[in-house]
């Protein structure tokens, strides 16, 4: 026999996409650049902590009472209006800002796939109905159903599971935290739309294959078939479209907190302290510049990883 | 074609109202209104309030009114601006953020078609990657930190223009600019995808093959197939524009229309957010229509029905 030949191995879907993303130069470095960035935010905390504040030797011996320094060797991003240091707040902001992206991302997921594929797979009237519902939502302004939630869940009336939540992951029972969890769902709750529409989409497109047809003959109940043979099958464009909403979700919290709506002192997020930085920008630009380019470079890194998710995944559309 | 027409203008009229009672039942499920306080106001006090407008009536009542009020496009008065209807406010507001937002757009086609375009002819080239990276950075720069920075450079660093308020055209160039970014962001890969697919489709061969020069078959035929999904974006992008964007006139303190919703819906100040939600809803369903029939015009294969 002739040792040369070696067995024809199998690629399986993803492996492909993996070989793909990776030959993709923008991707990998998007892919990169955002290891980098979640690595500091998660542990810079941690071993910066210790520059938060100002030191002794820089508190201004006349006596004014300016806090806000310039970029040094101590404080490498400066120091923000009550002389925290910048770097260890973009960190700290960071966390928050990440933490949309994933929470809300996960809540527009969840409802979006579930929603989208009911209805594409129960069609007819139904179908019809709930896509209206759909239409209809997008025409209000966003901003008024995140209002509204907010109120009516806010401070006394967050959700017990809500509070759970934040202590689990934030490590404390503060007041403030809770709010900023109700916030990412909030969030989540309105960004959903799009991600229904592409689901339901993908299952009118599924729904008459055979194997939908095969399951239904062994007797799978519908709710089966929805979520164990369908929506599996719509993974790719999803999550092509989630790549693109985390990025989307964190422009649109900071735009929130830039109103005064998101996130608020102590707890910091890149949209709040670029809100805070806007203030003071003649005087101290830096406190709008840094936190302001952070986001910016995980925005750019985020939309080349979706771009290049998207050519991976899906090379008949791929955009040669 | 007409009748086309006709009907989507009639659907219009019930969607507004079914939007405008969802943004109504929002409203009146959140907690609080406009005349609560940090202050407990006496109950007689109270009372009358309610009386005055009309808060005691059943609420099958007050919502039969403001559907009637609505139909006549006559959303009654502002309840935090005394005295002032709510069509004044939104006429007064809006020829500021118009103005912006439709300068805007026509800066952001001219940006976004000519490097889409130029991306696409030369795909794969230092052009493509220079232009598909811009984009990128349009896209990935929250428009509060673009504004600023402007102003730092051009108003406070060397003194082009001024960095904030209305009045003379200089004025406009920074929020217009700011507030393009990102359109022109979008219209450049929207066009450069929607022209790459076009110019490998059949028709673009035939038209070679009939030997037309290279300059017409792509501006007379690649490029009207190949901005439709551009001119779908249009659509909901110019509605949002024309409605102004908060940010940009917080920035450079222009006295447009976005402020005056967000102010409403803190307000709790309900006409006024009702009149702007059903005016905004009656404009982006106009938009759509009018980028639904423009479509008969770029591709002879479309058809109504």
């Amino acid at each position: 026999m002739d040792e040369n030949v070696t067995p024809i191995k199998g690629t399986s879907l993803w492996r492909d996409a993996w070989k793909r993303l990776l030959k993709n130069r923008l991707a990998v470095f998007g892919l990169v650049m955002l290891t980098f960035i979640a690595l500091f935010v998660i542990f810079g905390p941690l071993v910066l902590y210790w520059t938060t504040g100002i030191t002794a030797d820089e508190i201004p011996a006349n006596g004014d009472l300016i806090k806000s320094f310039p970029p040094s060797r101590l404080h490498w991003m400066g120091t923000d209006e009550a002389g925290r240091d910048l770097f260890a707040r973009v960190l700290q902001g960071g966390r928050i800002s990440l933490m949309v992206g994933i929470i809300s991302t996960i809540v527009s997921l969840v409802v979006g796939v579930s929603y989208g594929a009911i209805a594409g797979f129960l069609g007819g009237r139904i179908d019809n109905v709930m896509m209206r519902i759909v239409d209809m939502i997008y025409a209000i302004p966003y901003i008024l159903i995140v209002i509204v939630l907010l109120s009516v869940f806010g401070g006394q009336n967050t959700p017990a599971w809500i509070k759970y939540l934040s202590e689990t992951i934030g490590g404390s029972g503060n007041q403030g935290l809770s709010q900023i969890f109700l916030l990412f769902f909030a969030l989540g709750l309105v960004s959903w739309l799009t991600m229904a529409r592409v689901v339901r989409g993908q299952v009118l497109s599924l729904k008459n294959q055979e194997f939908v047809m095969a399951a239904r003959a062994t007797g799978v109940s519908t709710f089966g078939i929805i979520f164990r043979h369908l929506v599996p099958n719509t993974l790719g464009p999803v999550i092509v479209y989630a790549t693109l909403t985390v990025p989307s979700v964190m422009l649109t919290e900071a735009f929130l907190s830039y109103l005064g709506l998101g996130v608020q002192a102590p707890f910091a997020s890149w949209g709040s302290l670029a809100a805070d930085g806007v203030k003071n920008i003649a005087i101290f630009p830096w406190q709008l510049l840094f936190p302001g380019l952070t986001m910016a470079l995980t925005l750019f890194s985020l939309n080349f990883l979706g771009d290049g998710l998207r050519d991976a995944l899906d090379p008949q559309t791929r955009k040669f | 074609m007409l009748s086309f027409i006709l009907r989507r203008l009639l659907i219009i009229i019930p969607m507004a109202l079914l939007v405008v009672t969802l943004t109504w039942v929002l409203i009146r499920i959140a907690p609080g209104n406009f005349y609560s306080s940090e202050k407990k106001l006496p109950p007689a006090i109270e009372e009358n309030i309610k009386k005055k407008y009309g808060l005691d009536k059943p609420w099958y009542q007050q919502y039969g009114l403001m559907i009637y009020n609505v139909v006549r496009l006559d959303f009654g008065d502002s309840l935090k601006y005394q005295g002032q209807s709510v069509n004044e406010i939104i006429w007064r507001h809006l020829p500021y953020s118009a103005t912006i937002g439709l300068l805007a757009y026509v800066l952001a086609l001219v940006f976004g078609l000519t490097f889409g375009i130029i991306a696409a002819l030369k795909q794969n080239s230092l052009w493509d990657y220079g232009s598909m990276a811009l984009a990128m950075l349009g896209l990935s720069v929250p428009n509060f930190v673009l504004g600023p920075i402007l102003v730092l450079g051009f108003a406070l660093g060397i003194y082009w223009f001024p960095p904030a308020r209305w009045g003379t055209v200089a004025n406009l160039v920074l929020p217009v600019i700011t507030l393009s970014a990102i359109y022109a962001a979008y219209i450049a890969r929207l066009t450069r995808a929607g022209m790459l697919e076009v110019m490998r489709s059949d028709y673009i061969r035939t038209a070679r093959a009939k030997g037309l020069d290279e300059k017409t078959v792509l501006l007379k035929h690649a490029l009207r197939g190949g901005i439709i999904p551009v001119v779908s974006f249009t659509g909901p992008a110019l509605a949002a524009l024309l409605a102004g964007t908060v940010v940009v006139e917080r920035v450079f303190a222009i006295p447009g229309l976005g402020n005056i919703f967000i102010q409403s819906v803190l307000n709790r100040d309900e006409p006024l957010t009702l009149g702007i939600v059903a005016f905004l809803s009656i404009l982006i369903m106009v938009f759509n229509l009018i980028v639904d029939i423009s479509y008969g015009f770029l591709d002879p294969r479309i058809r109504y029905d």
